[in-house]
């Protein structure tokens, strides 16, 4: 039972990791940009709701009003600052400007929030579950994570699918002189990626510093959790980075259930077989 | 009449300065006091390590974020072959190189399927898994790590001094050992393809050019080399591990920053980063986190403005290089 338990629970972290991964997804899929910093910026948006509620005494769920829009400008404003003078055909210029940003992201937390770790205190929604079978709880945080990744994605999808910024994505994606020859300015789609990027980013790091210790130094971790997923799932598929995230957890899941030394090591592990095995990702949309 | 050259009057003399250099530096332990000796010999380590991350990412666009994947393992071969097996520390130099070639072959077949940035954390995922995977040795102190026996130590020299030396030659001989090598290698054959598939791979492909052999062969030498860099790293430490082996900090972000800064694609941009990269310590360390904070945003200034680094404005600017792997004409009118 112990073992399905692990199983259970690892699908419902997964849910976090593909939450961690869909921005990652996103901005590949617009920009064919890998953020070193992905991670960072979760952790920042942890810490920026961290602020938030103990200025002025929000539920944690609640200062998401504040986060997402302010990690989406934050967003939009590093887009068209920055990260929009790297893009080209050099891979090199963007894949440092952000491991740069990394680092003074890292420190900077450090600096002004101390190396203490900290957490957000949800109250009853942290502590209450239901039994799903003998021996199983669901909580409620795990499952409302999972729930809310569920509906990122299909927000997402639709969004990419259904909307006129979403063929904008899509047709800057395709063919960026093109598309610019049918007026669009893919300097403001680009910002206008990063910023839902970063809006998804600001949900996952809210989630991340409820469930558990946050400190400056956590982002790499999530940033290598978050590739791990898109890789498993398959490049370019937002659904994909959904079972990606799963996989993970699981596989987190059932390394932890033999050792805990065994956890993180055990998604790694997982997620090169898949890269041996299926170098494509299990569900691959786009080429690299 | 035209005439095509290599090398310049600059060059020579940057030569026969080089040349000097060497030497007085081979002769530091005789004239120097003993913190002047450990400062040079850190600077050769991290020359080491810049100039052949600098060959990998500037030349061959293999941009790694996971090389302190081979600098761990190198001080870890290091410390298995003193402690099992009561090998010299030169011995165990040299196998720590053989091993890590070994290691990564496989390594390379995975992590080449990842192309341009997901390559770079593809390579992160594999140092993470060497750091777990260290953690775990209980033989090796697992996560709290490991010193050297005394009797290891003592194979390079009963006196500290003597000691101090024979390290600090390892040092030098490592540091300008990746420099001759990338020099060497740039003007060679293999730079000439290296200079091609980073112009264009596909143009260099359809000429012949064999592009995936060449890139496994840089990766499988420089992991042989930084990882003979790690053996000397902890031989000064005396102590491991898994996280001060397999630090991203100071293995590989360091190292990103001085070629960054000094010049990406160039051979003497990681020498100028290295000494930029050490003044830059010497009066601004004890800002702690401040001080990561500068060097990350003048990476970043420096990408933006001067993607080739300072030493890549100043040749262009002038025209010049000390150490010329390309043929210049030479104009007679």
């Amino acid at each position: 039972m112990d073992w399905l338990n692990a199983i259970v629970q690892g699908i419902l972290v997964g849910g976090l990791y593909a939450m961690f991964a869909a921005g990652l997804s996103l901005i590949f899929g617009v920009m064919r940009l890998v953020n070193i910093a992905h991670g960072d910026l979760i952790i920042l948006a942890s810490y920026l709701a961290w602020a938030i509620v103990h200025a002025t005494g929000l539920h944690p769920l609640a200062s998401l009003i504040i986060v997402v829009p302010l990690m989406a400008g934050f967003g939009y404003a590093l887009q068209r600052g920055i990260l929009n003078r790297t893009l080209g055909k050099d891979i090199l210029p963007p894949l440092l400007v952000t491991f740069g940003l990394s680092v003074i992201l890292q420190n900077g937390l450090l600096e002004y929030f101390t190396a203490d770790s900290r957490k957000l205190d949800a109250g009853f929604l942290e502590t209450s579950s239901f039994p799903l079978l003998p021996g199983i709880n669901i909580g409620v945080l795990p499952l409302l994570m999972f729930v809310s990744a569920v509906a990122i994605i299909a927000g997402l999808q639709f969004l990419f699918y259904r909307t006129s910024l979403g063929r904008a994505f899509r047709a800057t994606s395709d063919d960026t002189e093109i598309a610019q020859l049918m007026g669009l300015d893919n300097k403001k789609v680009y910002a206008w990626a990063m910023a839902l990027c970063l809006a998804v980013v600001a949900i996952a790091g809210v989630f991340l510093a409820i469930r558990s210790n946050f400190d400056p130094f956590m982002g790499p971790g999530r940033l290598i959790f978050g590739f791990e997923a898109v890789i498993i799932g398959g490049l370019g598929n937002l659904w994909g980075t959904l079972v990606g995230g799963v996989i993970l957890g699981v596989a987190q899941g059932l390394g932890a259930q033999v050792d805990p030394g065994y956890q993180l090591l055990a998604g790694h592990v997982t997620f090169l077989l898949v890269l041996a095995f299926r170098p494509t990702g299990l569900y691959p949309r786009v080429s690299g | 009449m035209n005439t095509i050259t290599r090398s310049t009057r600059l060059s020579k003399v940057a030569g026969v300065i080089s040349v000097v250099l060497v030497a007085a530096l081979i002769a530091v332990p005789w004239w120097a006091v003993a913190s002047t000796e450990h400062l040079l010999a850190e600077f050769c380590i991290y020359l080491a390590l810049a100039s052949l991350w600098n060959l990998l990412a500037g030349y061959t666009g293999l941009v790694s974020v996971g090389q302190q994947a081979y600098v761990g393992l190198g001080g870890y071969v290091l410390f298995t072959c003193s402690v099992f097996l009561g090998l010299h520390p030169i011995l165990s130099i040299l196998l720590a190189g053989l091993a890590a070639a070994l290691v990564a072959v496989p390594v390379a077949a995975l992590v080449f399927r990842l192309q341009g940035a997901y390559f770079a954390i593809g390579t992160w995922v594999v140092a993470e898994v060497f750091r777990l995977s260290f953690a775990q040795m209980t033989a090796l102190g697992g996560g709290s790590g490991y010193s050297l026996p005394v009797p290891i130590i003592k194979m390079l020299g009963d006196a500290k001094p003597v000691r101090e030396a024979n390290i600090y030659w390892i040092s030098l001989a490592l540091g300008i050992g990746a420099l001759a090598l990338v020099y060497t290698l740039l003007r060679s054959k293999i730079g000439l393809a290296l200079t091609a598939i980073r112009d264009s791979e596909i143009a260099s492909s359809s000429l012949g050019v064999k592009i995936d052999r060449i890139k496994y062969a840089v990766y499988i030498a420089v992991a042989a080399l930084t990882s003979m860099v790690g053996c000397i790293i902890f031989l000064q430490k005396l102590r491991i591990s898994p996280d001060a082996a397999f630090s991203v900090n100071d293995w590989t972000a360091f190292v990103i920053f001085i070629v960054v800064i000094g010049g990406i694609g160039t051979i003497e941009g990681p020498i100028l980063g290295t000494i930029i990269y050490f003044l830059l310590r010497e009066y601004l360390a004890n800002l702690g986190s401040i001080y990561l904070m500068i060097l990350g945003a003048l990476a970043i200034v420096i990408m933006l403005t001067a993607p080739k680094g300072i030493w890549g404005y100043i040749s262009k600017r002038w025209n010049i290089a000390l150490f010329p792997v390309g043929y210049r004409i030479n104009f007679k009118d």
